[in-house]
């Protein structure tokens, strides 16, 4: 059953100094369909949803709406409603200390003085159509976080809405939550407003959506009736891999460290940002988190670190119980930590390489203790040296390396500390693939010296390289683990994609 | 006994108390048992109606500037220089009336006018000062964004200034003015009796009549008109108010200049409170206004606010300084030490009050479950 186009995108192209963001975008929309839009981090989603809202302005391409003849420029969030395109935002974008009616209506229409009556009567009449579970005279901080985003999608429909577009509306909603979302999304869809949808949460697709269109790295995939296309295979279209010509890469069975006992052991972890998991690492073991974008793989690990607020859980290191709830303690029982975000959590950008490198030791050994220059000096030599460091001197300043480079430092200011246990975090993101390789081959070295180490990586084959036990997470919970035989591309994204759906 | 949560179909819920009207409650409420506390321990002056009503008479133009600060803090903003402007503009007022500044007075010959007509001049001139400030640090607030502390507290360094260069010394009205500027509205059912028994009117000042009628007018702005509610929603959360397309630069722009008029006019007020100019007037008393406004439930970090609550703001402030007074704690210190116990006071149980509130999170209310139970059914 073909239905009317809403929404036609046709060879959009943006691109940002260094960066092509989108490149050649086709994207349409039929009149009361739920379209998933996916991709992985920096796919150009919210480029994409961008453009089309008017917060950036394409560089080349067509945009056509429903309704109007020309091919229509869209110059600001404003102008983009007054064409029937609406967005609701991850964040709730309204008000709280007003009520319910008042942001409903608040910055729309004429007139000097608000009418309080006919605006609850009105938003009154819509709340109950569309079922929302709100009071127009209830003040919006009130209401619970869904509440508030159904309020944001009733006022959106309100102005004459043809495009909604959602995104990530359901990221910190619970279960429930997200039902009653649901249902309302069902209900417009039947009223003939086409709805994009942004998540990513593979089960939530699938409940809810018609089609899904799929972008990476700037690019178009494809789109896809959601009966054609199986999860696995959303799974491999987003990460950029055919299922079928996949090159299964055999791994080293040293599988054999599963059995040695355990370094590090955590019961029923959880922090603030996690929901309670088991984990376990044995001496000398290299380990990994995978999964997609927002699965939870940093989150854990940064709870394994006492990075987030430690909830709950028992930890032994050395069959001894610890308590590990602040970074400090995770470093006085030796756990090092080289964190996702370079820039914003690992490099002190103002301070030389030398003081980057000593940085962890010496808050070990405690701040009234310096190093003297002499012993500092040693120490980061050795290291600069050791990892092969292409800086001018220690002296230097850590910004003016190059991402590889600092990513080095960071890896040399934990290797001086000497860990049991080594945390890395997407330590290749960034980086050139000669320094890429060198950091890979540092793992497994240090691994065979006896170092235990849990790598993350959005790059798979990485992870099989280096990993010899794969942990899979989707949707914030551990769904598998992998080892030996399994380690192939084919059944990390199998699983990772949910098994056989 | 008599509450009930249970609904029926067609019957009005009671909506739960909003921020705004929960902490102007508590302020109202705590107001009106420390008066009474008053009335009943330290008697004298408190028992007689005049006694609030001075309290009205020397503060009116305290009432107007806190409608000020109430406005800009609830945009989420802040403005110290009205203390000044209000000082400033009894200045210039009083140079009008004494016929000191020659515009004015070559003005009055021109139209052929008596010296009554200096009233109106002050008046004008007034309004002129207050929105003349009022513009420009809005302007540079709202469209330059510029921290609204440092352009405001550069306006009551710029406002004082002003008032030393005009005159050092202090400038005392022509009485012949005062007399009809400070004419009193009597009120003799209120009065009470003087030693010898004869019966003393109750009074209050115009100035009381005009802070009063500023009060409601602000009330209503506030609650009824678009750009009120664009006040509330720039301070409940700027970004939002954006996209839900408040003219965010606008509306801060419009809510500094209005705080400025508002100034202008507390200046005269004050002029006609007490006849004189004077580089001291008024000192101190943006500080006096945030205080009365956060007391009155105005929360500083915007969004929550009510005039009504200000007013009372005021009362409770002055009714405090005056139990102090009464007490024989007349070292003007002590009235420093317990504002400041008091604010410290109110903004506690502010805090308090509203996280208790909040701790509720976002657990779906009792009626929401109920509702959805019908669905599932």
């Amino acid at each position: 059953m073909e239905k009317e186009i809403v929404l036609t995108m046709r060879g959009i192209y943006k691109s940002f100094p260094n960066v092509k963001a989108l490149q050649n975008i086709d994207f349409t929309l039929r009149k009361g369909e739920i379209h998933a839009l996916m991709g992985e981090n920096g796919a150009g989603k919210s480029t994409l949803i961008k453009v089309l809202t008017g917060v950036y302005t394409k560089d080349e391409g067509e945009i056509r709406i429903d309704g109007i003849n020309d091919p229509i420029t869209v110059r600001s969030p404003q102008e983009a409603q007054n064409y029937g395109i609406s967005t609701v935002y991850q964040e709730v974008t309204l008000c709280p200390n007003l009520t319910v009616a008042e942001n409903m209506f608040i910055g729309r229409g004429n007139g000097k003085v608000v009418k309080w009556k006919e605006m609850e009567k009105k938003a009154g009449t819509l709340l109950e159509s569309l079922g929302i579970p709100a009071r127009p005279k209830q003040q919006l901080g009130s209401c619970s976080l869904a509440v508030q985003q159904m309020v944001a999608i009733a006022r959106a429909v309100d102005t004459d809405c043809k495009v909604l577009i959602l995104d990530e509306p359901t990221s910190s909603l619970d279960d429930k939550e997200v039902a009653m979302l649901f249902s309302l999304m069902r209900d417009l869809k039947d009223r003939g407003v086409g709805i994009i949808f942004v998540t990513h949460f593979l089960e939530q697709v699938y409940e809810v959506s018609d089609r899904i269109t799929v972008l990476r790295n700037g690019e178009l995939v494809g789109e896809y009736e959601i009966e054609k296309l199986p999860q696995v295979e959303l799974v491999a279209k987003m990460m950029g891999k055919e299922l079928e010509s996949l090159s299964v890469i055999k791994k080293d069975a040293s599988a054999a460290s599963a059995d040695k006992e355990p370094l590090y052991e955590a019961k029923n972890l959880s922090s603030s940002e996690t929901k309670p998991f088991d984990f376990r690492i044995a001496k000398g073991e290299v380990n990994g988190f995978t999964g997609l974008l927002g699965s939870g793989r940093s989150e854990s690990v940064r709870a394994i670190y006492g990075a987030d607020r430690v909830t709950g859980g028992s930890v032994t290191m050395n069959g001894k119980p610890v308590k590990i709830t602040s970074p400090k303690q995770a470093m006085k029982n030796g756990i090092g930590y080289l964190p996702e975000n370079r820039r914003r959590d690992g490099i002190i950008a103002d301070l030389s390489v030398r003081d980057n490198i000593i940085l962890a030791l010496q808050v070990m050994k405690g701040f009234f203790h310096p190093f003297s220059k002499a012993q500092a000096e040693a120490f980061a030599d050795e290291y600069i040296k050791a990892l092969d460091i292409k800086t001018a001197s220690s002296d230097t300043p850590i910004k003016s390396l190059s991402g590889g480079n600092q990513q080095k430092v960071i890896l040399a200011r934990w290797l001086l500390t000497h860990p049991q246990y080594l945390i890395l975090d997407e330590p290749t993101r960034g980086i050139d693939v000669g320094t890429k390789t060198e950091i890979q081959k540092l793992v497994l070295k240090l691994a065979e010296e006896g170092m235990s180490i849990t790598f993350i990586s959005s790059e798979i084959e990485e992870m099989l390289r280096t990993c010899s036990r794969l942990i899979v997470m989707r949707d914030r919970k551990i769904v598998g683990e992998l080892t030996g035989d399994d380690l192939t591309q084919d059944h990390v994204m199998l699983t990772i994609a949910g098994g056989d759906k | 006994m008599m509450k009930s949560n249970v609904s029926y179909p067609g019957q009005k819920r009671k909506e739960p108390i909003s921020d705004t009207m929960l902490l102007m409650s508590i302020t109202i409420g705590i107001f009106v048992v420390m008066y009474a506390l008053a009335m009943i321990i330290l008697k004298g002056g408190f028992l007689k109606p005049q006694m609030l009503f001075d309290m009205l008479n020397d503060n009116a133009y305290l009432i107007i500037i806190s409608c000020s600060l109430t406005i800009v803090m609830i945009t989420g903003s802040i403005d110290i220089s009205v203390g000044s402007v209000t000082a400033l503009v009894t200045m210039v007022d009083v140079m009008i009336l004494n016929g000191n500044l020659h515009l004015f007075d070559g003005l009055q010959k021109a139209l052929g006018v008596g010296d009554e007509f200096r009233i109106v001049f002050a008046a004008v001139m007034s309004l002129a000062i207050g929105l003349a400030f009022g513009v420009v640090q809005g302007y540079l607030i709202a469209y330059l964004e510029i921290q609204p502390f440092i352009i405001t507290l550069a306006g009551l360094f710029f406002g004082r200034g002003m008032v030393t260069i005009i005159s050092v010394d202090p400038q005392k009205a022509p009485q012949n003015l005062m007399d009809i500027l400070q004419t009193r509205i009597n009120m003799p059912l209120l009065g009470s009796p003087n030693k010898k028994g004869v019966i003393i009117p109750a009074h209050i000042e115009i100035g009381v009549v005009i802070a009063l009628v500023i009060l409601i007018l602000v009330f209503i702005l506030l609650r009824k008109f678009r750009l009120g509610r664009n006040f509330y929603a720039v301070g409940g959360n700027r970004q939002s108010a954006l996209m839900l397309g408040v003219n965010v630069r606008r509306t801060r722009f419009l809510a500094h200049m209005l705080s400025g008029l508002l100034a202008g006019i507390a200046g005269f007020v004050f002029m006609m409170h007490v006849g004189a100019g004077n580089a001291t007037n008024a000192t101190a008393s943006e500080m006096n206004a945030i205080a009365t406004s956060i007391i009155g439930g105005t929360l500083l970090t915007g969004g929550v606010g009510n005039v009504i609550g200000t007013m009372f703001g005021v009362l409770t402030l002055t009714t405090i300084k005056a139990i102090v007074v009464t007490s024989g704690l007349r070292d003007p210190w002590w009235q420093s030490i317990t504002t400041g116990a008091m604010l410290c006071f109110f903004i506690l149980l502010q805090s308090v009050v509203l996280s208790r509130r909040g701790r509720g999170g976002f657990h779906l209310p009792p009626w929401l479950k109920k509702a959805e139970k019908k669905e599932g059914t």
